[in-house]
C-alpha cells in the first residue's frame, strides 16, 4: 500500500487538466498544438511570398483581406515582402522547427521513455510552454502596430535593425516586438531545457543505463544542452540590439551612419559585432532543429526495419559530436562580411569536418536498413525520406562550407535551396515521422495509412520539385530576399522556374491539407490503437494509449534490454520490450 | 555536504520509488503543489549547475561584446569606478560567509540559528543592491549615462544583468527561509527531511556563491583589464 503515495491523480478541474496542466504529456501536446497553428501561418506567408515572385505585377484583391494594411491596392510590395521573408523565417524556425520536435515530442516522450514519472520540474515546463506562446503572440502582435512587421529577416542584422523606424516600415515597433518575442523564447528554452537534461540525468529508472536510452532521448538530450548554451548568446545580442533601439547606446551601430538622409548620433558601434554574436546561436540552432529528427530517424528505422540500429554507440558518439562542432563554426555564415581569410579557412575546415559525424548517422541508417524485412509504414517512409533529405540537403552544405565557393553563391537562392532542405524540410520530415508513429500513443488511435502515404508521396515529390530548381537559380546567380527581378536582365529567363517553384510549393502545401484531415479525423474516428501497433521495444510501448497521468501508475519499470532489440537470434519474437525478463527466451 | 548529493544509488532506489511510507511532504500545508513523487535530492543542484552554465554562456556573450567594442576603440572613455562599489564588493562576500555558515549551522541542525544566518545573508543581498543602485545615482551626478559612452553602457548593463540575477538569488533565499521557517519543528529529528531541505539550501547556496564570483569577475572586467 505504501506504492499508492507514489500515484498522484490527475487534477479534476478542466483548467488544471488541460490548460495551465503540469503533466509533460499535455504540455507537450501543447507544443504540438502551437505549432500546428504556427506552421499554418508560416506556410501561408511562405505562398503569399512565392505568388509575388511567380507572378510580380498580378494583383491578389482576395489575398489582400489578410493584410489589407500593408497590402493596400492588392499587390505585395517589396517592403511587405521583406516582412513576409521575416516573418515567415522567425516563425518557422523558432515556433516550428524548435518547438514541435524538442518542446512536443520532447516532452511528451522523454520521461516515459526513461521510465519517470514526469518531467523533473513539472511547473517549470509549464512556465516554459506559456512563456512560449506568449512569445508566439508577442511576435504575432507585429503584424498589427503601426509599421507592421519588421523587415530585416529572420538574422536581423545590424544596422537595418538597430536605428529604428527611419530605416523602413516594420523596423519601429515592429522589431522591438521581434527582439521582445525572441528573448521570451530563450527564456522559455532554457527552463526547458533545464527539465529535459535534469530529468535524463537524474530521473531514469532502474535499469536504464545511459547506454540503453532510446537515441531519441539522446538526440533530445544534446539538443538540450546545445539550447542551454547557445539561446544565452542570442539573448544577451537582442538585448544589446534592443538597447542601441531604445536607449541611444552604440554597440552595434557606426559612426556616421547616413539613413534617409539624416547622420544617425550614434558612434562606433559595430555591425559585424551583431552577426558574431547572432550566429554564434544560430547555427547551433540548425542542430537544434535537426537533432531531434535524427533521434526519430534512427528510433522509427530500426522499428521498422526490425532490426537493431547500427552501431548505438556511434550514433551517441556522432550526436555528441555534430553538438560540439555546432558551436565552432559560426563563422561560415559570415564568409562575405570581410574576415580573415585565415579565421574563414578555420572555419571552413570545421564546417567541413561535420561531414564526419553526419556521414557515420547516414552509413549506420543505411547498414541498419541492409538486409531488413523492411516494414513500409507511414512513418517509415517519412524517416526513409528524412535520411533521403539529409543527404541531398547536407551535401550542398559541403559546397557551401568552403569559402571559394561562397563567396560567389552567398545570399542566392543556392543558400535559401541548401538551409530550407537541410534544415526545414528534413526537419519536418522527422516531426511527420513521429507524428504517424507516436499518434497511437498520444491519442489511442491509428492515422489512416493510405491518406498518410499520399501525403508522404505527394510531400516528397513536393519538396524536391521546389528545391532543386532553387538550387539551379541560385548557381545562375538568383540574390535572394529579392521581391522582384524586373530591371535585372540577366534573370529574365529565370522567371518560368520561379512560376514552377511557385505551383510546386501550391500543391505541395496543398498536400498538407490530407495531414491536417489525417489527424484530425483520426483523434475522434480513427481505428483504436492497441498498447504496441508497432511492436516497438521502449517503454512508451508499454504503457496504455494514451498513458494514464502518472504514466506507469504505481509499478515502475525496471529495464532489463537495449532500447533495439529487433529480430534477436533465439527469441520468441522478433523484438524484446526493455521491460522484459533478462533470461534470455527459451531456445 | 556528502549527504546532499545523490549518488547513483540513491537515485536508482528513489527513482523506484521507495519512498519512505506516508511521508506528508507538504507539512499538511497543502500549497496547492504536487510533489514530484520520485526527484532525486540532486537534482535540484544539477539543475542549478546547468541553469549556472546557461547564465555563464550570457555573460560571455557579453563579456565577448565587451572586449570587441573596447579593441574598436575611438569613443571609449573608461569610467573611474564609484567608490561605493568597494564596499558593495565587501558586503557581497560577506554574505557568502553567512551563508556557508547558516549552512553549516543546518548540518548541526540548529535549525533556528541557520534560519538567522540565512536572514543575515538575504538582507546582506538586499543592501548589495541597494549600493549597486547607489553606485548608479553616483554616476548619474557626474553626468554619466546609459548612452554616455560605451563603457558607460556596459557598467549600466552588466551591473543590471547582473542585479536581476541577485534579485533572484534573494527571492530563492526568501522562499527557503520560509519554507524552513514553517517547518523548523518537524525538521528536528527527521533525517530524511532535513536532508531533503538541505538539499535545497545547498542549491540555493551554490547558485549565491556564483553571483558573488559573477560580480568579482564584472567588477575587474570593467575597470581592471585592460
Amino acid at each position: 500500500m505504501t506504492q499508492a503515495v507514489v500515484t498522484h491523480e490527475a487534477p479534476k478541474s478542466f483548467l488544471r487538466r488541460y490548460i495551465f496542466s503540469t503533466d509533460h504529456k499535455v504540455i507537450g501536446l501543447q507544443y504540438l498544438f502551437l505549432a500546428m497553428v504556427a506552421v499554418v501561418v508560416g506556410i501561408i506567408l511562405s505562398l503569399y511570398m512565392r505568388l509575388r515572385l511567380a507572378w510580380p505585377t498580378e494583383k491578389w484583391p482576395l489575398l489582400s483581406k489578410l493584410f489589407p494594411q500593408a497590402m493596400a491596392g492588392g499587390t505585395i510590395s517589396p517592403e511587405f515582402y521583406l516582412s513576409l521573408v521575416t516573418m515567415h523565417g522567425t516563425i518557422m524556425v523558432f515556433f516550428v522547427l524548435t518547438t514541435a520536435p524538442l518542446g512536443g515530442f520532447g516532452n511528451y516522450f522523454l520521461p516515459i521513455q526513461v521510465g519517470a514519472h514526469d518531467m523533473a520540474f513539472p511547473v517549470l515546463n509549464m512556465l516554459s510552454f506559456w512563456v512560449t506562446l506568449a512569445g508566439f503572440v508577442v511576435l504575432m502582435a507585429a503584424f498589427f502596430v503601426s509599421g507592421g512587421a519588421p523587415i530585416s529577416g529572420w538574422t536581423a542584422y545590424a544596422p537595418l535593425s538597430a536605428v529604428g523606424e527611419i530605416a523602413g516600415p516594420g523596423l519601429g515597433m515592429g522589431q522591438n516586438l521581434w527582439i521582445l518575442s525572441i528573448a521570451l523564447f530563450c527564456i522559455a528554452s532554457l527552463l526547458g531545457a533545464l527539465n529535459f537534461i535534469t530529468t535524463t540525468l537524474n530521473l531514469r529508472t532502474k535499469g536504464m543505463a545511459m547506454t540503453r536510452l532510446p537515441l531519441t532521448v539522446w538526440a533530445w538530450f544534446t539538443t538540450a544542452v546545445l539550447a542551454l548554451l547557445a539561446f544565452p548568446v542570442l539573448l544577451a545580442g537582442g538585448i544589446l540590439l534592443l538597447l542601441d533601439r531604445v536607449a541611444g547606446t552604440s554597440f552595434f551601430v557606426p559612426e556616421g551612419l547616413i539613413v534617409s538622409d539624416q547622420i544617425l548620433p550614434h558612434k562606433g558601434g559595430s555591425p559585424l559585432l551583431w552577426q558574431h554574436l547572432f550566429w554564434f546561436f544560430g547555427h547551433p540552432e540548425v542542430y537544434i532543429a535537426i537533432l531531434p529528427g535524427m533521434g526519430i530517424t534512427s528510433h522509427v528505422l530500426s522499428t521498422f526495419a526490425r532490426k537493431p540500429i547500427f552501431g548505438y554507440r556511434a550514433m551517441v558518439a556522432a550526436i555528441f559530436a555534430i553538438g560540439v562542432l555546432g558551436f565552432l563554426v559560426w563563422g561560415h555564415h559570415m564568409f562575405v562580411s570581410g574576415m580573415s581569410p585565415y579565421s574563414a579557412i578555420a572555419f571552413s575546415l570545421l564546417t567541413l569536418s561535420i561531414g564526419v559525424p553526419s556521414a557515420i548517422k547516414t552509413f549506420n541508417w543505411l547498414a541498419t536498413l541492409y538486409k531488413a524485412r523492411i516494414r513500409f509504414t507511414v512513418p517509415m517512409l517519412f524517416a526513409l525520406g528524412f535520411v533521403s533529405i539529409f543527404v541531398s540537403g547536407g551535401l550542398s552544405g559541403i559546397i557551401l562550407g568552403q569559402t571559394s565557393l561562397d563567396i560567389p553563391m552567398h545570399d542566392t537562392y543556392f543558400v535559401v535551396a541548401h538551409f530550407h532542405l537541410i534544415m526545414g524540410v528534413a526537419a519536418i520530415f522527422g516531426i511527420f515521422a513521429g507524428t504517424y508513429y507516436w499518434f497511437p500513443k498520444m491519442f489511442g488511435r491509428m492515422m489512416n495509412e493510405a491518406l498518410g502515404k499520399l501525403h508522404f508521396w505527394l510531400t516528397f515529390v513536393g519538396v524536391y520539385a521546389i528545391f532543386i530548381p532553387m538550387h539551379m537559380m541560385g548557381i545562375a546567380g538568383h540574390p535572394r530576399r529579392y521581391a522582384e527581378t524586373a530591371g535585372f536582365d540577366f534573370l529574365a529567363p529565370l522567371q518560368p522556374i520561379h512560376v514552377f517553384i511557385t505551383i510546386a510549393a501550391l500543391i505541395t502545401a496543398g498536400a498538407q491539407l490530407l495531414f491536417f484531415f489525417n489527424f484530425f479525423w483520426s483523434i475522434w474516428k480513427g481505428r483504436r490503437a492497441e498498447v504496441n501497433p508497432w511492436q516497438a521495444t521502449t517503454l512508451e510501448w508499454t504503457v496504455p494509449s494514451p498513458p494514464p497521468h502518472d504514466n506507469f501508475g504505481p509499478q515502475i519499470p525496471t529495464v532489463h534490454h537495449g532500447p533495439y532489440e529487433y529480430s534477436v537470434p533465439g527469441a520468441a519474437e522478433d523484438y524484446i520490450l526493455q521491460t522484459a525478463p533478462p533470461t534470455p527466451a527459451k531456445s | 555536504m556528502a549527504k546532499t548529493v545523490a549518488t547513483l544509488k540513491d537515485i536508482e532506489t528513489i527513482a523506484v520509488g521507495s519512498r519512505p511510507p506516508g511521508r506528508p511532504d507538504d507539512g499538511g500545508q497543502g500549497g496547492g503543489k504536487e510533489p514530484s513523487p520520485s526527484l532525486p535530492e540532486g537534482s535540484y543542484r544539477l539543475a542549478i549547475l546547468f541553469a549556472l552554465a546557461s547564465i555563464s554562456m550570457l555573460f560571455l556573450g557579453f563579456t565577448s561584446a565587451y572586449i570587441v567594442r573596447q579593441g574598436l576603440g575611438g569613443d571609449w572613455y573608461p569610467l573611474d569606478p564609484p567608490a561605493i562599489l568597494w564596499a558593495n564588493t565587501a558586503i557581497l562576500l560577506i554574505s557568502s560567509a553567512t551563508l556557508t555558515r547558516a549552512r553549516a549551522l543546518l548540518q548541526r541542525e540548529a535549525i533556528r540559528e541557520s534560519l538567522r544566518w540565512l536572514a543575515i545573508t538575504g538582507l546582506l543581498g538586499l543592501l548589495f543592491l541597494l549600493g549597486q543602485y547607489g553606485a548608479w545615482r553616483e554616476l548619474v551626478t557626474r553626468g554619466i549615462y546609459l548612452h554616455t559612452n560605451p563603457h558607460s553602457s556596459f557598467f549600466y548593463l552588466l551591473t543590471a544583468a547582473h542585479g536581476i540575477h541577485v534579485l533572484g538569488g534573494l527571492l530563492a533565499l526568501g522562499y527557503v527561509a520560509l519554507r524552513g521557517w514553517r517547518r523548523r519543528l518537524i525538521l528536528i529529528g527527521a533525517p530524511d527531511r532535513l536532508r531533503h531541505y538541505g538539499a535545497l539550501v545547498g542549491a540555493t547556496a551554490l547558485y549565491w556563491h556564483f553571483m558573488d564570483g559573477l560580480w568579482v569577475y564584472l567588477f575587474i572586467l570593467l575597470f581592471f583589464w585592460r
